[in-house]
Protein backbone atom coordinates (compact mmCIF):
# COMPACT_ATOMS: atom_id res chain seq x y z
CA UNK A 1 0.00 0.00 0.00
CA UNK A 2 1.54 2.87 -0.89
CA UNK A 3 -0.12 6.18 0.27
CA UNK A 4 -0.54 9.92 -0.75
CA UNK A 5 0.55 12.63 0.99
CA UNK A 6 -2.15 14.64 2.09
CA UNK A 7 -3.81 17.70 -0.42
CA UNK A 8 -6.54 19.67 -1.38
CA UNK A 9 -7.88 18.96 -5.21
CA UNK A 10 -9.40 22.17 -6.92
CA UNK A 11 -11.43 21.18 -9.94
CA UNK A 12 -12.02 25.08 -12.64
CA UNK A 13 -13.33 24.54 -15.41
CA UNK A 14 -11.75 27.29 -17.35
CA UNK A 15 -8.16 28.65 -18.24
CA UNK A 16 -8.05 31.76 -16.41
CA UNK A 17 -9.71 30.07 -13.51
CA UNK A 18 -6.99 27.25 -13.37
CA UNK A 19 -4.00 30.09 -13.96
CA UNK A 20 -5.40 32.57 -11.26
CA UNK A 21 -6.19 29.26 -8.70
CA UNK A 22 -2.16 28.79 -9.42
CA UNK A 23 -1.22 32.28 -8.41
CA UNK A 24 -3.49 32.02 -5.47
CA UNK A 25 -1.69 28.89 -3.81
CA UNK A 26 1.77 29.52 -5.14
CA UNK A 27 4.37 27.56 -4.45
CA UNK A 28 2.42 25.02 -2.47
CA UNK A 29 0.22 23.45 -5.94
CA UNK A 30 0.88 21.41 -9.08
CA UNK A 31 -1.33 21.12 -11.77
CA UNK A 32 -2.58 17.65 -12.45
CA UNK A 33 -3.91 15.59 -15.77
CA UNK A 34 -3.89 12.04 -16.13
CA UNK A 35 -2.05 11.92 -13.04
CA UNK A 36 -0.67 8.97 -14.15
CA UNK A 37 3.15 10.15 -13.35
CA UNK A 38 2.38 12.82 -10.61
CA UNK A 39 0.52 10.09 -8.34
CA UNK A 40 3.13 7.57 -8.53
CA UNK A 41 5.77 10.32 -8.04
CA UNK A 42 3.84 11.67 -4.78
CA UNK A 43 3.40 8.22 -3.28
CA UNK A 44 7.31 7.71 -3.77
CA UNK A 45 7.15 11.02 -1.72
CA UNK A 46 8.51 13.06 -4.56
CA UNK A 47 6.26 15.72 -4.95
CA UNK A 48 4.59 16.89 -1.94
CA UNK A 49 2.41 19.61 -2.83
CA UNK A 50 -0.83 21.01 -0.61
CA UNK A 51 -3.04 21.54 -3.39
CA UNK A 52 -3.54 19.80 -6.91
CA UNK A 53 -5.25 22.00 -9.50
CA UNK A 54 -7.05 19.49 -12.23
CA UNK A 55 -6.80 19.98 -15.81
CA UNK A 56 -9.04 17.45 -16.75
CA UNK A 57 -12.17 19.33 -15.91
CA UNK A 58 -10.83 22.94 -17.98
CA UNK A 59 -12.61 23.01 -21.46
CA UNK A 60 -9.84 25.08 -23.06
CA UNK A 61 -7.65 21.98 -23.14
CA UNK A 62 -10.08 19.80 -25.14
CA UNK A 63 -10.17 19.01 -28.53
CA UNK A 64 -8.44 17.94 -31.83
CA UNK A 65 -8.81 19.85 -34.79
CA UNK A 66 -7.49 21.36 -37.88
CA UNK A 67 -7.26 25.19 -38.06
CA UNK A 68 -5.40 27.41 -40.29
CA UNK A 69 -1.98 25.52 -40.65
CA UNK A 70 -2.22 23.56 -37.84
CA UNK A 71 -3.16 20.54 -36.18
CA UNK A 72 -3.96 21.65 -32.86
CA UNK A 73 -4.23 18.86 -30.10
CA UNK A 74 -5.87 20.28 -26.56
CA UNK A 75 -3.14 19.48 -23.75
CA UNK A 76 -5.58 17.30 -21.69
CA UNK A 77 -6.61 15.17 -24.44
CA UNK A 78 -5.69 11.71 -23.81
CA UNK A 79 -3.27 9.67 -25.81
CA UNK A 80 -6.34 7.41 -26.31
CA UNK A 81 -7.79 10.14 -28.00
CA UNK A 82 -4.74 10.85 -29.78
CA UNK A 83 -3.72 7.58 -30.84
CA UNK A 84 -7.47 6.81 -32.40
CA UNK A 85 -8.66 10.18 -33.89
CA UNK A 86 -8.57 10.49 -37.84
CA UNK A 87 -6.56 13.46 -38.75
CA UNK A 88 -3.45 12.22 -36.07
CA UNK A 89 -3.90 8.82 -37.80
CA UNK A 90 -3.56 9.65 -41.33
CA UNK A 91 -1.68 13.11 -41.49
CA UNK A 92 0.71 12.00 -38.36
CA UNK A 93 0.82 8.13 -38.16
CA UNK A 94 3.99 8.11 -35.87
CA UNK A 95 2.51 10.45 -33.74
CA UNK A 96 -0.57 7.77 -33.23
CA UNK A 97 2.12 5.11 -33.50
CA UNK A 98 3.51 6.81 -30.27
CA UNK A 99 0.57 7.70 -28.59
CA UNK A 100 -0.66 4.34 -28.52
CA UNK A 101 2.54 2.50 -27.46
CA UNK A 102 2.84 4.77 -24.38
CA UNK A 103 2.30 2.23 -21.08
CA UNK A 104 -0.66 0.50 -21.08
CA UNK A 105 -4.53 0.84 -22.11
CA UNK A 106 -5.88 2.12 -19.11
CA UNK A 107 -3.03 4.51 -18.65
CA UNK A 108 -3.78 6.10 -22.19
CA UNK A 109 -6.99 6.25 -21.28
CA UNK A 110 -6.07 8.63 -18.22
CA UNK A 111 -2.57 9.99 -19.38
CA UNK A 112 -2.74 12.96 -21.50
CA UNK A 113 -0.76 14.82 -24.34
CA UNK A 114 0.06 17.87 -22.05
CA UNK A 115 1.60 15.38 -19.12
CA UNK A 116 3.43 13.21 -21.27
CA UNK A 117 4.73 16.63 -23.07
CA UNK A 118 5.85 17.37 -19.36
CA UNK A 119 6.67 13.96 -17.98
CA UNK A 120 9.24 14.08 -15.31
CA UNK A 121 12.55 12.88 -15.63
CA UNK A 122 13.39 9.20 -14.76
CA UNK A 123 16.20 7.08 -12.55
CA UNK A 124 16.46 3.91 -11.25
CA UNK A 125 17.34 6.04 -7.75
CA UNK A 126 14.46 8.12 -7.88
CA UNK A 127 11.47 6.60 -8.82
CA UNK A 128 11.58 4.35 -5.34
CA UNK A 129 9.57 5.06 -2.40
CA UNK A 130 10.95 7.25 0.29
CA UNK A 131 11.85 4.21 2.38
CA UNK A 132 14.06 2.96 -0.86
CA UNK A 133 15.94 6.25 -1.14
CA UNK A 134 16.72 6.68 2.34
CA UNK A 135 18.32 3.25 2.45
CA UNK A 136 20.69 4.27 -0.32
CA UNK A 137 21.14 8.00 0.79
CA UNK A 138 19.38 10.62 -1.54
CA UNK A 139 20.50 12.08 -4.45
CA UNK A 140 20.57 15.82 -6.43
CA UNK A 141 17.30 15.18 -7.86
CA UNK A 142 15.84 14.81 -4.42
CA UNK A 143 17.15 15.89 -1.33
CA UNK A 144 20.34 15.00 -1.76
CA UNK A 145 23.99 16.26 -3.10
CA UNK A 146 25.03 12.98 -5.13
CA UNK A 147 24.51 11.30 -8.22
CA UNK A 148 24.25 8.05 -8.19
CA UNK A 149 24.61 7.71 -11.63
CA UNK A 150 27.58 9.85 -12.59
CA UNK A 151 29.26 9.42 -8.87
CA UNK A 152 31.08 12.36 -9.27
CA UNK A 153 29.36 14.95 -11.62
CA UNK A 154 27.08 17.76 -9.73
CA UNK A 155 24.07 17.36 -12.58
CA UNK A 156 21.15 14.92 -12.55
CA UNK A 157 21.23 12.96 -15.93
CA UNK A 158 17.64 11.35 -15.59
CA UNK A 159 16.67 9.98 -18.71
CA UNK A 160 13.57 11.67 -20.46
CA UNK A 161 11.72 8.89 -20.88
CA UNK A 162 8.24 10.06 -22.86
CA UNK A 163 7.08 8.93 -25.98
CA UNK A 164 5.23 11.44 -27.46
CA UNK A 165 8.22 13.93 -27.97
CA UNK A 166 10.40 12.67 -29.94
CA UNK A 167 7.95 12.39 -32.93
CA UNK A 168 6.54 15.89 -32.09
CA UNK A 169 10.36 16.85 -32.76
CA UNK A 170 10.69 15.97 -36.05
CA UNK A 171 7.06 17.25 -37.36
CA UNK A 172 8.89 20.87 -35.83
CA UNK A 173 5.53 21.06 -33.58
CA UNK A 174 5.08 24.16 -31.07
CA UNK A 175 3.66 24.00 -27.53
CA UNK A 176 1.41 26.72 -26.23
CA UNK A 177 2.00 27.57 -22.66
CA UNK A 178 -0.49 29.82 -20.67
CA UNK A 179 0.60 31.66 -16.94
CA UNK A 180 -0.07 34.26 -15.10
CA UNK A 181 2.52 36.39 -17.52
CA UNK A 182 0.37 35.61 -20.27
CA UNK A 183 0.82 33.02 -23.35
CA UNK A 184 3.87 32.05 -25.50
CA UNK A 185 4.38 29.92 -27.71
CA UNK A 186 7.89 27.23 -27.72
CA UNK A 187 9.30 25.18 -31.02
CA UNK A 188 9.11 21.86 -28.88
CA UNK A 189 12.59 21.47 -30.20
CA UNK A 190 13.75 24.31 -27.95
CA UNK A 191 11.77 22.99 -25.20
CA UNK A 192 13.62 20.66 -23.19
CA UNK A 193 16.79 21.19 -21.16
CA UNK A 194 19.64 19.08 -20.90
CA UNK A 195 19.02 18.97 -16.48
CA UNK A 196 17.39 16.04 -15.24
CA UNK A 197 16.32 17.76 -12.26
CA UNK A 198 13.82 20.06 -14.64
CA UNK A 199 14.36 19.18 -18.18
CA UNK A 200 11.71 21.79 -19.45
CA UNK A 201 11.13 25.73 -20.44
CA UNK A 202 8.18 24.98 -18.68
CA UNK A 203 7.49 27.36 -15.44
CA UNK A 204 5.55 25.33 -12.53
CA UNK A 205 2.79 28.08 -13.12
CA UNK A 206 2.40 27.13 -16.94
CA UNK A 207 -0.18 25.57 -18.41
CA UNK A 208 0.62 22.94 -21.44
CA UNK A 209 -2.42 24.06 -23.10
CA UNK A 210 -2.44 23.04 -27.22
CA UNK A 211 -0.01 21.30 -29.24
CA UNK A 212 -0.14 22.44 -32.82
CA UNK A 213 1.52 19.86 -35.05
CA UNK A 214 2.00 21.88 -38.53
CA UNK A 215 -0.16 20.71 -41.24
CA UNK A 216 2.98 21.11 -44.02
CA UNK A 217 4.52 18.55 -41.90
CA UNK A 218 2.29 15.77 -43.32
CA UNK A 219 3.64 15.01 -46.20
CA UNK A 220 6.96 13.81 -44.55
CA UNK A 221 7.32 9.93 -44.44
CA UNK A 222 7.12 9.24 -40.82
CA UNK A 223 8.37 6.48 -38.64
CA UNK A 224 8.27 5.84 -34.63
CA UNK A 225 10.17 2.21 -32.58
CA UNK A 226 10.11 1.79 -29.48
CA UNK A 227 12.61 -0.74 -27.71
CA UNK A 228 11.16 -1.80 -24.00
CA UNK A 229 11.19 -5.03 -22.09
CA UNK A 230 7.71 -6.05 -22.56
CA UNK A 231 5.25 -4.68 -25.44
CA UNK A 232 3.65 -3.17 -22.77
CA UNK A 233 3.23 -0.87 -19.96
CA UNK A 234 6.90 -0.65 -19.79
CA UNK A 235 8.91 2.86 -19.79
CA UNK A 236 11.28 3.21 -23.50
CA UNK A 237 14.31 2.19 -23.07
CA UNK A 238 15.40 3.49 -26.28
CA UNK A 239 13.04 5.40 -28.93
CA UNK A 240 13.65 6.36 -32.12
CA UNK A 241 11.54 9.16 -34.17
CA UNK A 242 12.44 9.82 -37.79
CA UNK A 243 10.63 12.14 -40.34
CA UNK A 244 11.85 12.59 -44.00
CA UNK A 245 10.92 14.68 -47.06
CA UNK A 246 11.13 12.53 -49.91
CA UNK A 247 11.53 14.70 -53.79
CA UNK A 248 9.63 13.02 -56.83
CA UNK A 249 12.69 11.15 -57.83
CA UNK A 250 12.61 8.64 -54.54
CA UNK A 251 15.33 10.84 -53.40
CA UNK A 252 15.88 12.53 -49.71
CA UNK A 253 15.07 16.05 -49.69
CA UNK A 254 15.50 16.52 -45.62
CA UNK A 255 15.72 14.06 -43.00
CA UNK A 256 15.61 14.56 -39.42
CA UNK A 257 15.99 11.16 -36.74
CA UNK A 258 15.76 12.22 -32.52
CA UNK A 259 16.09 9.44 -30.11
CA UNK A 260 15.17 9.23 -26.18
CA UNK A 261 15.60 7.52 -23.11
CA UNK A 262 18.83 7.98 -22.76
CA UNK A 263 20.08 11.65 -21.28
CA UNK A 264 17.53 14.34 -20.16
CA UNK A 265 16.58 15.56 -23.21
CA UNK A 266 15.75 14.36 -26.56
CA UNK A 267 18.75 13.84 -28.61
CA UNK A 268 18.34 15.29 -32.28
CA UNK A 269 20.97 13.21 -34.35
CA UNK A 270 23.32 15.54 -36.59
CA UNK A 271 25.00 15.35 -39.73
CA UNK A 272 22.22 13.17 -40.93
CA UNK A 273 21.37 15.79 -43.89
CA UNK A 274 24.80 15.74 -45.30
CA UNK A 275 24.64 11.72 -45.48
CA UNK A 276 21.13 11.35 -46.89
CA UNK A 277 20.22 14.53 -48.94
CA UNK A 278 19.91 14.17 -52.68
CA UNK A 279 20.67 10.38 -52.21
CA UNK A 280 18.11 7.53 -51.92
CA UNK A 281 17.75 5.65 -48.49
CA UNK A 282 19.44 2.76 -49.83
CA UNK A 283 21.36 0.22 -48.07
CA UNK A 284 24.15 1.82 -47.89
CA UNK A 285 23.00 5.33 -46.62
CA UNK A 286 20.72 3.08 -44.01
CA UNK A 287 24.25 2.02 -42.65
CA UNK A 288 25.94 5.08 -43.08
CA UNK A 289 22.98 6.77 -40.76
CA UNK A 290 22.91 3.84 -38.11
CA UNK A 291 26.74 4.09 -37.26
CA UNK A 292 26.05 8.02 -36.99
CA UNK A 293 22.99 8.14 -34.89
CA UNK A 294 25.58 4.59 -32.48
CA UNK A 295 29.02 7.31 -32.58
CA UNK A 296 26.14 9.91 -30.66
CA UNK A 297 24.45 7.68 -28.33
CA UNK A 298 25.86 7.17 -24.75
CA UNK A 299 23.34 5.71 -22.44
CA UNK A 300 24.27 6.00 -18.78
CA UNK A 301 23.00 3.37 -15.77
CA UNK A 302 20.30 6.18 -15.29
CA UNK A 303 17.47 3.54 -16.29
CA UNK A 304 17.75 -0.54 -15.23
CA UNK A 305 18.83 -2.07 -18.56
CA UNK A 306 22.13 -2.64 -19.45
CA UNK A 307 23.58 0.89 -21.09
CA UNK A 308 25.78 -1.43 -23.44
CA UNK A 309 23.46 -3.37 -24.48
CA UNK A 310 20.85 -0.13 -25.03
CA UNK A 311 23.62 1.53 -26.60
CA UNK A 312 24.13 -1.41 -29.33
CA UNK A 313 20.06 -1.73 -29.99
CA UNK A 314 20.78 2.14 -31.47
CA UNK A 315 21.85 1.56 -34.64
CA UNK A 316 19.31 -1.92 -34.62
CA UNK A 317 16.46 0.43 -34.09
CA UNK A 318 17.46 3.49 -36.35
CA UNK A 319 17.99 0.72 -39.09
CA UNK A 320 14.26 -0.17 -38.52
CA UNK A 321 12.64 2.80 -38.43
CA UNK A 322 14.22 3.63 -41.32
CA UNK A 323 12.94 0.64 -43.20
CA UNK A 324 9.61 1.91 -42.18
CA UNK A 325 10.46 4.81 -43.77
CA UNK A 326 11.39 3.67 -47.04
CA UNK A 327 8.11 1.17 -46.79
CA UNK A 328 4.99 2.97 -49.50
CA UNK B 1 -3.23 17.43 12.37
CA UNK B 2 -6.11 15.57 11.10
CA UNK B 3 -6.47 14.63 7.19
CA UNK B 4 -8.91 16.82 5.66
CA UNK B 5 -12.26 15.79 4.42
CA UNK B 6 -15.25 16.67 1.93
CA UNK B 7 -17.82 14.82 0.70
CA UNK B 8 -17.99 12.57 -2.10
CA UNK B 9 -20.80 11.44 -4.34
CA UNK B 10 -20.20 8.54 -6.14
CA UNK B 11 -22.66 6.04 -8.51
CA UNK B 12 -20.83 3.07 -8.02
CA UNK B 13 -22.73 0.04 -9.28
CA UNK B 14 -25.53 1.70 -9.70
CA UNK B 15 -25.89 2.91 -6.34
CA UNK B 16 -25.46 6.55 -5.09
CA UNK B 17 -22.98 6.95 -2.53
CA UNK B 18 -22.46 10.22 -0.25
CA UNK B 19 -19.67 9.38 1.64
CA UNK B 20 -16.86 11.87 3.89
CA UNK B 21 -13.63 10.98 2.54
CA UNK B 22 -9.73 12.50 2.74
CA UNK B 23 -8.97 14.71 0.68
CA UNK B 24 -6.28 13.15 -0.54
CA UNK B 25 -7.49 9.32 -1.31
CA UNK B 26 -7.79 7.66 -4.70
CA UNK B 27 -10.72 5.96 -5.90
CA UNK B 28 -9.60 2.49 -4.95
CA UNK B 29 -9.47 3.85 -1.27
CA UNK B 30 -12.05 5.13 -1.31
CA UNK B 31 -13.95 1.91 -2.59
CA UNK B 32 -11.87 -0.22 -0.11
CA UNK B 33 -11.86 1.38 3.04
CA UNK B 34 -14.35 3.53 2.59
CA UNK B 35 -17.45 1.71 0.91
CA UNK B 36 -16.04 -1.72 1.60
CA UNK B 37 -16.41 -2.57 -1.99
CA UNK B 38 -12.95 -4.89 -1.67
CA UNK B 39 -13.37 -6.71 -5.27
CA UNK B 40 -11.14 -4.41 -6.73
CA UNK B 41 -7.20 -5.13 -5.38
CA UNK B 42 -4.46 -3.35 -4.49
CA UNK B 43 -1.49 -4.72 -6.09
CA UNK B 44 1.35 -2.66 -6.83
CA UNK B 45 -0.54 0.88 -5.85
CA UNK B 46 1.11 2.42 -8.56
CA UNK B 47 0.23 1.80 -12.75
CA UNK B 48 2.15 -0.73 -13.09
CA UNK B 49 -0.54 -4.11 -12.70
CA UNK B 50 -4.00 -3.19 -13.37
CA UNK B 51 -5.36 -5.22 -10.63
CA UNK B 52 -7.51 -2.15 -9.54
CA UNK B 53 -8.87 -1.43 -13.02
CA UNK B 54 -12.49 -0.31 -12.90
CA UNK B 55 -14.72 1.08 -15.30
CA UNK B 56 -15.64 4.34 -15.49
CA UNK B 57 -18.07 5.87 -17.85
CA UNK B 58 -17.27 2.89 -20.02
CA UNK B 59 -13.52 3.04 -20.45
CA UNK B 60 -11.09 0.61 -18.31
CA UNK B 61 -9.62 2.69 -15.25
CA UNK B 62 -6.58 2.44 -12.72
CA UNK B 63 -8.41 3.75 -9.78
CA UNK B 64 -5.35 3.43 -7.10
CA UNK B 65 -4.12 6.46 -9.93
CA UNK B 66 -7.41 8.28 -9.99
CA UNK B 67 -7.89 11.11 -7.39
CA UNK B 68 -11.72 10.19 -6.09
CA UNK B 69 -12.94 13.12 -7.23
CA UNK B 70 -12.37 12.31 -10.90
CA UNK B 71 -15.03 9.58 -10.17
CA UNK B 72 -17.42 12.35 -9.09
CA UNK B 73 -20.70 12.22 -10.76
CA UNK B 74 -19.52 9.62 -13.36
CA UNK B 75 -20.91 5.53 -13.44
CA UNK B 76 -18.47 3.50 -11.66
CA UNK B 77 -18.83 0.39 -12.08
CA UNK B 78 -16.32 -2.54 -10.25
CA UNK B 79 -16.07 -6.50 -10.32
CA UNK B 80 -19.00 -6.49 -8.07
CA UNK B 81 -21.06 -4.60 -10.46
CA UNK B 82 -20.26 -7.40 -13.13
CA UNK B 83 -23.01 -9.73 -12.09
CA UNK B 84 -26.55 -9.53 -12.13
CA UNK B 85 -30.10 -11.19 -10.19
CA UNK B 86 -29.72 -13.96 -12.96
CA UNK B 87 -26.44 -14.97 -12.07
CA UNK B 88 -22.65 -14.13 -13.05
CA UNK B 89 -21.91 -12.76 -16.04
CA UNK B 90 -20.69 -14.68 -18.56
CA UNK B 91 -16.88 -13.24 -18.16
CA UNK B 92 -16.92 -15.05 -14.62
CA UNK B 93 -18.77 -18.32 -15.86
CA UNK B 94 -16.43 -19.14 -18.64
CA UNK B 95 -13.25 -17.89 -16.24
CA UNK B 96 -14.47 -20.63 -13.82
CA UNK B 97 -14.92 -23.20 -16.40
CA UNK B 98 -11.70 -22.42 -18.31
CA UNK B 99 -9.69 -22.28 -14.88
CA UNK B 100 -8.87 -18.63 -15.51
CA UNK B 101 -8.31 -17.76 -12.41
CA UNK B 102 -5.42 -19.60 -10.13
CA UNK B 103 -4.51 -17.29 -6.91
CA UNK B 104 -7.67 -14.44 -8.60
CA UNK B 105 -5.78 -11.67 -7.27
CA UNK B 106 -5.22 -9.95 -10.94
CA UNK B 107 -9.18 -11.14 -11.90
CA UNK B 108 -11.18 -8.25 -11.06
CA UNK B 109 -9.31 -6.08 -13.07
CA UNK B 110 -8.87 -8.13 -15.98
CA UNK B 111 -12.72 -9.26 -15.84
CA UNK B 112 -13.33 -5.24 -15.84
CA UNK B 113 -11.40 -5.05 -18.90
CA UNK B 114 -12.80 -7.42 -20.82
CA UNK B 115 -16.01 -6.85 -20.24
CA UNK B 116 -15.06 -3.34 -21.67
CA UNK B 117 -13.84 -5.41 -24.62
CA UNK B 118 -16.69 -7.56 -25.06
CA UNK B 119 -19.35 -4.77 -24.63
CA UNK B 120 -17.53 -3.46 -27.80
CA UNK B 121 -16.78 -6.09 -29.57
CA UNK B 122 -18.18 -9.51 -28.58
CA UNK B 123 -16.20 -11.52 -31.51
CA UNK B 124 -12.66 -10.31 -30.50
CA UNK B 125 -9.66 -11.97 -32.15
CA UNK B 126 -7.02 -13.58 -30.06
CA UNK B 127 -4.90 -10.43 -31.01
CA UNK B 128 -7.63 -7.69 -29.75
CA UNK B 129 -7.94 -9.72 -26.48
CA UNK B 130 -4.52 -9.80 -25.81
CA UNK B 131 -4.04 -6.16 -26.55
CA UNK B 132 -6.96 -5.58 -24.57
CA UNK B 133 -6.01 -7.24 -21.32
CA UNK B 134 -2.27 -6.10 -21.67
CA UNK B 135 -2.31 -3.70 -19.20
CA UNK B 136 -3.46 -6.37 -16.46
CA UNK B 137 -0.30 -8.47 -15.20
CA UNK B 138 -1.05 -12.05 -14.22
CA UNK B 139 1.45 -14.07 -12.37
CA UNK B 140 -0.11 -17.20 -12.56
CA UNK B 141 -1.98 -18.54 -15.41
CA UNK B 142 0.26 -17.70 -18.52
CA UNK B 143 -2.55 -15.88 -19.93
CA UNK B 144 -4.06 -18.53 -22.17
CA UNK B 145 -6.86 -19.88 -20.56
CA UNK B 146 -7.54 -16.18 -19.61
CA UNK B 147 -7.99 -15.27 -23.40
CA UNK B 148 -9.39 -19.11 -24.30
CA UNK B 149 -12.40 -17.58 -21.40
CA UNK B 150 -12.63 -14.27 -22.50
CA UNK B 151 -13.26 -16.20 -26.26
CA UNK B 152 -15.88 -18.39 -24.72
CA UNK B 153 -17.60 -15.87 -22.67
CA UNK B 154 -17.72 -13.25 -26.53
CA UNK B 155 -19.42 -16.50 -27.91
CA UNK B 156 -21.97 -16.76 -25.14
CA UNK B 157 -23.10 -13.30 -25.04
CA UNK B 158 -23.36 -13.52 -29.05
CA UNK B 159 -25.45 -16.64 -28.77
CA UNK B 160 -27.64 -14.85 -26.01
CA UNK B 161 -28.37 -12.09 -28.38
CA UNK B 162 -29.23 -13.86 -30.95
CA UNK B 163 -31.17 -16.61 -29.33
CA UNK B 164 -34.93 -16.36 -30.08
C1 LIG C 1 3.38 1.80 -15.34
C2 LIG C 1 3.55 3.05 -16.14
C3 LIG C 1 4.09 2.97 -17.41
C4 LIG C 1 4.27 4.11 -18.18
N1 LIG C 1 4.81 3.98 -19.42
C5 LIG C 1 5.04 5.08 -20.18
C6 LIG C 1 5.60 4.95 -21.48
O1 LIG C 1 5.86 3.86 -21.97
N2 LIG C 1 5.84 6.08 -22.18
C7 LIG C 1 5.55 7.32 -21.69
O2 LIG C 1 5.78 8.30 -22.39
N3 LIG C 1 4.99 7.47 -20.47
C8 LIG C 1 4.71 6.38 -19.71
N4 LIG C 1 4.13 6.51 -18.47
C9 LIG C 1 3.93 7.86 -17.92
C10 LIG C 1 2.57 8.50 -18.15
O3 LIG C 1 1.53 7.55 -18.05
C11 LIG C 1 2.42 9.21 -19.48
O4 LIG C 1 3.60 9.88 -19.83
C12 LIG C 1 1.26 10.19 -19.50
O5 LIG C 1 1.13 10.77 -20.77
C13 LIG C 1 1.39 11.31 -18.48
O6 LIG C 1 0.26 12.16 -18.62
P1 LIG C 1 -0.68 12.53 -17.39
O7 LIG C 1 -1.77 13.36 -17.95
O8 LIG C 1 -1.09 11.34 -16.64
O9 LIG C 1 0.33 13.40 -16.52
P2 LIG C 1 0.24 13.84 -14.99
O10 LIG C 1 0.71 12.74 -14.14
O11 LIG C 1 -1.09 14.43 -14.70
O12 LIG C 1 1.31 15.02 -14.99
C14 LIG C 1 2.69 14.80 -15.24
C15 LIG C 1 3.45 16.10 -14.99
O13 LIG C 1 3.13 17.07 -15.97
C16 LIG C 1 2.46 18.19 -15.40
N5 LIG C 1 1.36 18.47 -16.32
C17 LIG C 1 0.44 17.59 -16.81
N6 LIG C 1 -0.34 18.18 -17.73
C18 LIG C 1 0.08 19.45 -17.84
C19 LIG C 1 -0.32 20.57 -18.64
N7 LIG C 1 -1.32 20.48 -19.52
N8 LIG C 1 0.33 21.73 -18.45
C20 LIG C 1 1.35 21.83 -17.58
N9 LIG C 1 1.78 20.83 -16.81
C21 LIG C 1 1.16 19.64 -16.94
C22 LIG C 1 2.05 17.77 -14.00
O14 LIG C 1 2.08 18.87 -13.12
C23 LIG C 1 3.12 16.75 -13.66
O15 LIG C 1 4.27 17.40 -13.22
C24 LIG C 1 3.90 5.38 -17.67
C25 LIG C 1 3.33 5.47 -16.40
C26 LIG C 1 3.16 4.32 -15.63
C27 LIG C 1 2.55 4.44 -14.28
S1 LIG D 1 20.67 10.85 -12.44
FE1 LIG D 1 21.72 11.01 -10.45
S2 LIG D 1 20.88 12.87 -9.50
FE2 LIG D 1 19.52 12.32 -11.19
S3 LIG D 1 17.90 11.08 -10.27
FE3 LIG D 1 19.48 9.63 -10.96
S4 LIG D 1 20.85 9.35 -9.20
FE4 LIG D 1 19.59 11.16 -8.79
S1 LIG E 1 -2.86 -1.50 -8.05
FE1 LIG E 1 -3.41 -0.06 -9.56
S2 LIG E 1 -2.15 -0.68 -11.21
FE2 LIG E 1 -1.44 -1.99 -9.61
S1 LIG F 1 -4.43 -15.71 -11.19
FE1 LIG F 1 -2.80 -15.16 -9.85
S2 LIG F 1 -2.16 -13.26 -10.71
FE2 LIG F 1 -3.58 -13.96 -12.16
Amino acid sequence: MLRLPEFEYHRPTSLSDAVGLMGELSGNAMYIAGGTDLVPNMKHGLFEPRHLIALKGVSELKGIREDGAFLRIGGAETLTAVSQDLGVRTRFPALAEAAAHVAGPQLRNAGTIGGNVCLETRCTYYNQTAFWREALGYCLKKDGDVCHVTKVGKKCVAAHSADTPPVLMTLDAVVVLVGPRGEREVPIRDFFLADGISNTKRETTEILTEVRVPLAAAGRRQAYVKLRQRKSIDFPLLTVAIAAEMEADGTVGSIDGVVTALGSRPRVLTGWGEVAEGRKLDADVIEELAIRAHKQCHPLENITVDPEWRRAMVPVYVRRALARVTVD
Amino acid sequence: MPATTDIVRLIVNGDRHEVGVPTHFTLLETLRYVIGLTGSKQGCDKGDCGACTVIVDGEPTLSCLMPVWEAEGRQVTTVEGLATAAGPHALQDCFDLNGAAQCGFCTPGILCSAAVLLTRNPSPSREEIQEALSGNLCRCTGYSKIYDAVEAAGRRLLDAAEAP
